[in-house]
């Protein structure tokens, strides 16, 4: 697992100085200079291009601090080293702590655009805080310019990133000036696009690659509200995604399988099929063992083993349908067989892993491995294809 | 530590009653009732559990209930999307109507080499001037064509056997084509043939123009030739060389095949699938034999009842299916027609399967005479000297004087099987239609007696047997979603 956090070892910047978003550059013609946000990736061997920000590692300390005496120095520790040249940083000065906000080598990044949400969910990987956090917003409007326009995907999640207002239209209109040809998914509960207008105002951003991912996790309502802990959370969930279909937006459902969900995925599979035949892709996701998963395993984990009947009935449902559909974040040793070609490896290269026993699976290329911390509850069926 | 909510705080208040939605039910066997809602979706319930819930008994935690819920059989305080979903889905199986006529069948000749004992309307002539579609009748034929308001427009040459007058196909394509570069509309040609006359000049033409090819096979070479009498006894033969013969020219799956169904069909109902699937045809229509034209004065439409006919078509069916499972697949395609109304949101837009009905609506035809009929079963029924549904003539009569002819109106307003006794409370009306020409062959007017009615018994019966193999089994049931798709 690659940290994407952590603390800076040293830095000569003053406590109070504002927290900054830094890309890192190795020479000195860019593509589109910044001189507020680039930063000199010191590795030993000097091309300076004159950036007022440089940051290094400990093994380089001592030279860059007698080269970059004048500038603004950060020495992060050696588990950042993968770091390279269009990566960009976040540097808090006061904790001197770092955060990673895009790798140009990865396959998908993510901006979280707030903390805040109208959901609770029994298995949220990302639990909320009722905070003012609106400068992440402002920070992804700064560094958005940053990316390169050939960046191939760009997720835009939370807490509920429609919670922001203003700014949640702000950054999805600089995405669509400065990466017009990225896809862009955003994840959300869809429930603020109850407000049609608010629909209309999202289509009308005009970015060709938008989509946005909604979570349905039963027919029942009842079973809905509860998973996301909110009380008419379906109904609005579900207006939302007519409204969004109603002005043409791209939609895609995510459905959680969980102890919970399962025993529902046919009906879920069968309301989807009836009222929502317009979505553009359902896609059935394992559980990701973080957040507030571990607080609720007693009402959430299954082995993936025992719910691969409803699984495989609510995949081909909707394949025969002819609803794209995919399943995200299983082991292909879990799954039936029969929908192993809808398996998609989903799991982001930073938290990707494979067990021991698929060093010998003839399969591994295929399969989308591991959450890092599937570690903490693991099907005991995973076995090797021979 | 972030307190989460027990499920019990999501459920509603136990003091809330749910409401009926609007639905109809009807028995499926002696035990289960098969209910439907307005949208033609459907449930399976033992008649105790159907009683419990009308009666507003059932309790929420019935396994029945949310699924109940989820398809709109009844309201409560959980959820108030129920209504306008339903109301969602009533517009889309509706949708089709906005289009109107999309099917525009020119009968450009009625002669035929042919002398089939079954067929509805051919005749054994010479005279061209009598039995050919005249080139003055097809240009007022194709006026009033692109007059419909459909996107997409169908023109389907029919007989007798059309390419006995071929130089009237060839014009009425590049004329077609020519007056669509200013309409636009998504404009397609099937020529219905024998195959027997066929040739490389023709096949030339079609490959230009994108002609699809429809053909008939009633099944092995004996059934067929006796079925379909030629001067030297090879119908079978020239219909196969044709079938390859096209597909060589056009494309596989731009030729297809339907079968007639006469008495020496309904014992060798494994023989005539076999012969579809030897030759590759994707699936098969297996058809009822039609209560029109020269059918019934030759007496083969009494010569077996509709039981007897649903014999055929059950045997058939589990063919397909035990087909599907040693690995071929293979359709039945009126069967998937009747799931498509039942497993999805979409209408097929099947004529005889339509409510309103889709005569004219739906389909309509020119004859060779320049008459408009509302339907091709309705000029078989003007052979047979009952002119109910000759809707104008294409010389003397304008777009509106057609379509809005009380030969049409009347009958799609008084057969709409949403008021039509019997079908208005009949669970399986959503997956049915009304077929007013049928009922007044067969019953003199246009809505029929249903207890009577070969049409409601035949169709009944396939919908219960649909219905009872996917209940009974679970592969049945995705096979047939994978048909309706």
């Amino acid at each position: 697992m690659l940290r994407l956090s952590g603390f800076a070892a040293s830095a000569n910047i003053e406590e109070s100085a504002p927290r900054a978003a830094l890309r890192l550059v190795t020479s000195p013609t860019g593509p589109n200079p910044n001189p507020n946000h680039d930063a000199y990736l010191f590795r030993g061997k000097t091309s300076d291009p004159g950036c007022q920000w440089v940051v290094t590692f400990e093994e380089h300390q001592a030279e860059a601090e007698k080269l970059f005496s004048d500038r603004r120095l950060i020495v992060l520790p050696d588990y950042f080293s993968y770091l390279g040249e269009g990566d960009v940083i976040r540097f808090a000065p006061d904790r001197k702590a770092v955060r990673v906000l895009f790798r140009k080598e990865a396959n998908a990044n993510y901006f979280l655009v707030t903390e805040r949400c109208n959901h609770l969910c029994l298995m949220c990987s990302q639990p909320p805080k009722d905070v003012d956090d609106r400068w992440l917003a402002r920070e992804i409007i700064d560094v958005l310019p940053l990316l390169p326009a050939s960046t191939p995907f760009l997720g835009i999640t939370g807490g509920e990133p429609t919670l922001v207002g203003e700014d949640f239209f702000e950054i999805l209109s600089c995405a669509r000036d400065h990466l017009p040809a990225t896809p862009i998914h955003i994840l959300s509960n869809g429930r603020t696009f109850k407000d049609k207008a608010f629909a209309q105002r999202y289509q009308a951003i005009g970015h060709r690659r938008l989509s946005l991912g909604i979570p349905i996790y039963s027919a029942d309502p009842e079973v809905h509200d509860y998973v996301v802990q909110s009380k008419g959370a379906f109904d609005e969930t579900i207006r939302g995604i007519m409204n969004l279909k109603a002005v043409g937006a791209e939609v895609e459902i995510r459905v959680v399988v969980h102890k919970q969900t399962y025993e529902g995925l046919a009906d879920l599979s069968d309301f989807i099929f009836r009222n929502l035949t317009f979505v553009d892709h359902v896609t059935f996701m394992g559980l990701e063992i973080t957040g507030f998963t571990r607080a609720n395993m007693d009402k959430l984990w299954m082995d993936p083993y025992d719910y691969r009947s409803e699984l495989r009935a609510a995949v081909q449902y909707l394949a025969a349908a002819r609803i794209n559909v995919s399943v995200y974040n299983h082991q292909l040793c879990l799954l039936d067989g029969s929908i192993h070609q809808y398996a998609k490896r989903s799991i982001s290269d930073w938290k990707n892993e494979y067990a021991d026993e698929c060093a010998s699976c003839s399969l591994r290329n295929r399969c989308g491995g591991f959450f890092s911390s599937s570690s903490l509850a693991r099907s005991s069926h995973i076995a090797a294809f021979q | 530590m972030t307190r989460f909510a027990p499920a019990s705080d999501f459920r509603r208040s136990a003091d809330d009653t749910y409401q009926l939605a609007y639905f109809r039910f009807s028995p499926l066997d002696d035990e289960r009732y098969v209910l439907t809602n307005q949208a033609g979706e459907y449930l399976v319930l033992p008649r105790a559990v159907l009683a419990s819930f009308v009666k507003h008994e059932l309790p929420s935690n019935h396994p029945a209930y949310s699924r109940l819920r989820s398809r709109q059989f009844l309201f409560d305080a959980s959820s108030n999307l129920g209504r306008d979903l339903l109301a969602l889905k009533v517009r889309t199986k509706a949708k089709r109507l906005e289009n109107f006529t999309s099917l525009h069948i020119m009968v450009v000749s009625l002669r035929c080499e042919h002398s089939c004992p079954y067929c509805q309307v051919s005749r054994q002539s010479e005279d061209r001037s009598a039995f050919d579609m005249s080139e003055e009748t097809a240009e007022k034929a194709l006026a009033l064509i692109f007059q419909s308001p459909s996107l997409a427009i169908k023109i389907e040459f029919q007989g007798g056997e059309p390419l006995l007058n071929f130089p009237l196909i060839q014009h009425v394509v590049r004329r077609a084509e020519e007056i669509n570069q200013v309409a636009g509309r998504s404009l397609q040609f099937v020529i219905t043939t024998n195959l027997a006359v066929i040739t490389d000049e023709i096949l030339e033409f079609c490959r230009q123009h994108r002609i699809l090819i429809s053909t008939s096979l009633d099944g092995p070479a004996a059934l067929h030739n006796a079925n379909r009498p030629r001067p030297g006894k090879n119908s079978y033969e020239l219909a196969v060389a044709g079938i390859h013969k096209a597909r060589k020219a056009l494309g596989h799956e731009r030729v297809s095949a339907l079968m007639t169904t006469t008495k020496a069909s309904l014992s060798q109902v494994r023989t005539i699938i076999d012969e579809y699937v030897s030759l590759q045809f994707p699936g098969i229509f297996l058809r009822p034999l039609s209560p029109y034209g020269f059918a019934v004065k030759t007496k083969f439409y009494s010569a077996y009842d509709v039981d007897r006919w649903l014999d055929f078509y059950f045997e058939g069916l589990n063919y397909i299916l035990e087909l599907n499972r040693i690995g071929i697949p293979f359709k039945e395609f009126y069967a998937a027609t009747i799931l498509t109304k039942m497993l999805t949101p979409f209408e097929p837009g099947y004529v005889d399967l339509m409510s309103p009905a889709g005569i004219g609506i739906s389909a309509v035809v020119y004859n060779y005479d320049a008459s408009v009929y509302a339907s091709d079963e309705a000029r078989m029924l003007a052979e047979m000297g009952d002119k109910t549904f000759l809707l104008g003539n294409v010389h003397e009569n304008t777009y509106a004087e057609i379509f809005g002819a009380d030969a049409l109106l009347d009958p799609i307003e008084q057969s709409f099987a949403g008021s039509v006794p019997m079908c208005s409370e009949c669970a399986y009306e959503p997956f049915c239609g009304s077929d007013p020409v049928f009922h007044t062959a067969t019953h003199g007017d246009f809505v029929g007696l249903k207890t009577r009615s070969g049409f409601c018994n035949r169709n009944m019966s396939i919908f219960k047997r649909l219905i009872a193999l996917m209940e009974s089994d679970v592969a049945t049931r995705e096979l047939f979603l994978s048909w309706a798709n």
